[in-house]
């Protein structure tokens, strides 16, 4: 029961992978940056307009599974408008939950919709196709390169 | 004592896997509540009793570095060791055990060849010749040659079915041309290449040919003088031997014209500050302390295969595959990718727009373990215009009770992406 497929393909999960929000190129992104899973394949480019320290909009494209869409979807539509500050704390939420670094309880409700990526910590796997648009984004508010490798 | 074995073989004409699946400890076991049922043999094959065994009393009883000691246990081991190369040669009739060089894997076989023969041969403006269908670990090896001696990568086109176009083939063998190398089974698609035919092309315009056996050796008949290949690599680990332990098969004559790979121990016969005797065949090939234990794991390996009649094995995985093709293919929304005429050992395909992890992460709750990516061969995925397969490959072990639970594994995807 425990990593019951179900807990992995959640609603949430299935309903960004097939509608991924947020999905388009930005011609007039202020920050561009590729994130690639060389292991197998998954890639994404993050498109950020950014207005001063706030993340005015967020857009991605690419290509991946749907724990990696999905997670990328998410992603762009909780991000999009938060400071820098902001986002940053997301990421850290994000992957401390995604690696069960975190304790769930009474936790659910602040993690909105994050929480449907719960289950991916019982898949050890699939953490990277989670993570990937994260670390990317990530990379992008830090602009330290323009490509992000979960290798 | 092999022709023996051979004899015992031909008797076991009924072949049957569900005997044959007693032999391997690690298919007895449940994934997820589930059996076991393992399609991951491209990647690499499970190991029978026999090898395991084999290893563990050489570390058990006889464990002792060769070529070097007087003692016993020396002795003991070199005489293990060397009874490989004698096995290996005749496993794919080899015309002497010199030309049996152990390697880590079919990857070092063929940057061993790539840095000696490759580097010592090839000038700028040269072509090395390969096909579409390739492995990384038979394309990267040529590409760094090619920087560093300003040779030409050439690539011979497939079809649409994973075939390689053998009229574009015979167009890019050309007086430039001063290599092939070519896969003999595609690790991606399964398509068995017409390798003897291919290689007598080449030959007939003079130039030599390196064939990657790596998917071939455990599911069908490999011989290196009918098919007159001047080098033939192989891991042991699709095989049913240990990981870590390979072989590259070279003509003689095309073995001891070239440098040795790595220098050490063991390649030398003698060594001064001023200057190094370098050993014969296949010695010069081998530095350092080899791997012993995957080595005799690997001589243990052949003789497993050698129980049987390999046109056994081919026959009843040809009836697995064509099983195979016929459930997936009946399945709607699956796509299967790679539809050559000749196929051996591998389904690749795709699950309506699911991508492939999706199908291997849900396949694995049910207990089946296939490969999904591109299979280290991102060329074919390109060709294809996709990303990734799912692929489920098979061995002398798999069974069509096995696919059936590959069908209802698939019908599960198919609900949780409904």
């Amino acid at each position: 029961m425990k990593s019951d497929v179900r807990s992995l393909y959640q609603e949430i999960i299935l309903d960004h992978n097939k509608s991924p929000r947020n999905f388009r190129a930005m011609e007039d992104a202020t920050r561009v940056v590729d994130g690639y899973n060389p292991l197998c394949g998954d890639h994404y480019t993050v498109y950020l307009k950014m207005n001063d320290e706030r993340i005015e909009d967020i857009s991605f494209t690419g290509s991946g599974c749907a724990i990696s869409k999905a997670s990328a979807s998410v992603m762009s539509s909780m991000i999009k408008g938060k400071t820098k500050t902001e986002a940053a704390a997301l990421f850290t939420t994000f992957h401390d939950l995604v690696t069960g670094t975190v304790e769930l309880d009474g936790k659910i409700e602040e993690l909105g919709r994050l929480a449907a990526f719960a289950g991916v910590s019982e898949f050890p796997a699939r953490v990277k196709c989670a993570s990937l648009a994260w670390h990317t984004m990530k990379g992008a508010l830090e602009s330290t390169s323009t490509t992000v490798s979960t290798e | 004592m092999i022709a023996d074995l051979r004899k015992e073989g031909k008797s076991m004409r009924t072949f049957d896997a569900s005997k044959v699946r007693e032999e391997f400890p690690a298919l007895a076991q449940t994934v997820k509540g589930k059996p076991l049922v393992y399609l991951d043999n491209a990647a690499t094959t499970q190991k029978p009793l026999q090898v395991i065994d084999a290893m563990s009393r050489y570390y058990k009883l006889d464990n002792a570095n060769i070529h070097r000691g007087v003692h016993e246990l020396s002795e003991r081991a070199t005489e293990s060791y060397e009874a490989v190369r004698e096995k290996v040669k005749r496993f794919i009739n080899a015309a002497d055990a010199r030309e049996i060089v152990f390697v880590r894997g079919t990857t070092e076989g063929i940057n061993l060849v790539a840095q000696t023969y490759g580097k010592s041969n090839l000038r700028q403006g040269d072509e090395i010749l390969i096909s579409g269908l390739e492995h990384h670990s038979n394309i990267v090896p040529w590409q760094m040659l090619c920087g560093e001696k300003g040779t030409n990568l050439k690539v011979a086109p497939i079809n649409d079915d994973g075939e390689i176009l053998l009229v574009e083939y015979q167009k890019l063998l050309t007086e430039r041309t001063k290599l092939v190398a070519l896969g003999h089974v595609s690790n991606a698609l399964g398509t068995v290449n017409p390798i003897g035919a291919m290689i007598s092309m080449a030959h007939k315009a003079g130039i030599p040919v390196l064939v990657d056996g790596a998917q071939a050796m455990a599911h069908t008949r490999v011989d290196v003088r009918e098919l007159d290949a001047d080098f033939y690599v192989f891991s042991g680990h699709k095989m049913f031997g240990p990981t870590g332990i390979g072989i590259l098969y070279g003509k003689e004559e095309f073995l001891n014209a070239m440098p040795p790979y790595q220098g050490g121990g063991d390649m030398i016969k003698s060594v001064s500050f001023e200057k190094t005797v370098y050993n014969d065949l296949p010695y010069k090939f081998e530095a350092g302390t080899p791997n012993i234990a995957g080595t005799i794991g690997l001589g243990a390996a052949v003789d497993y295969l050698s129980k049987f009649q390999i046109e056994d094995v081919e026959n009843h995985e040809r009836a697995v595959l064509s099983y195979a093709t016929d459930v997936l293919g009946s399945i709607e929304g699956v796509r299967l990718i790679g539809t050559a005429r000749e196929k051996l050992g591998v389904v690749s395909f795709l699950l309506d727009d699911v991508h492939p992890h999706d199908i291997g992460t849900i396949l694995n709750e049910e207990g089946i373990a296939i490969r999904t990516g591109h299979h280290c061969a991102q060329p074919v995925m390109l060709r294809f215009g996709i990303p990734a397969t799912a692929r489920a490959s098979f061995a002398i072990y798999n069974t069509k009770e096995e696919v059936d639970a590959l069908a209802r594994g698939i019908q599960r995807v198919k609900e949780v992406f409904s």
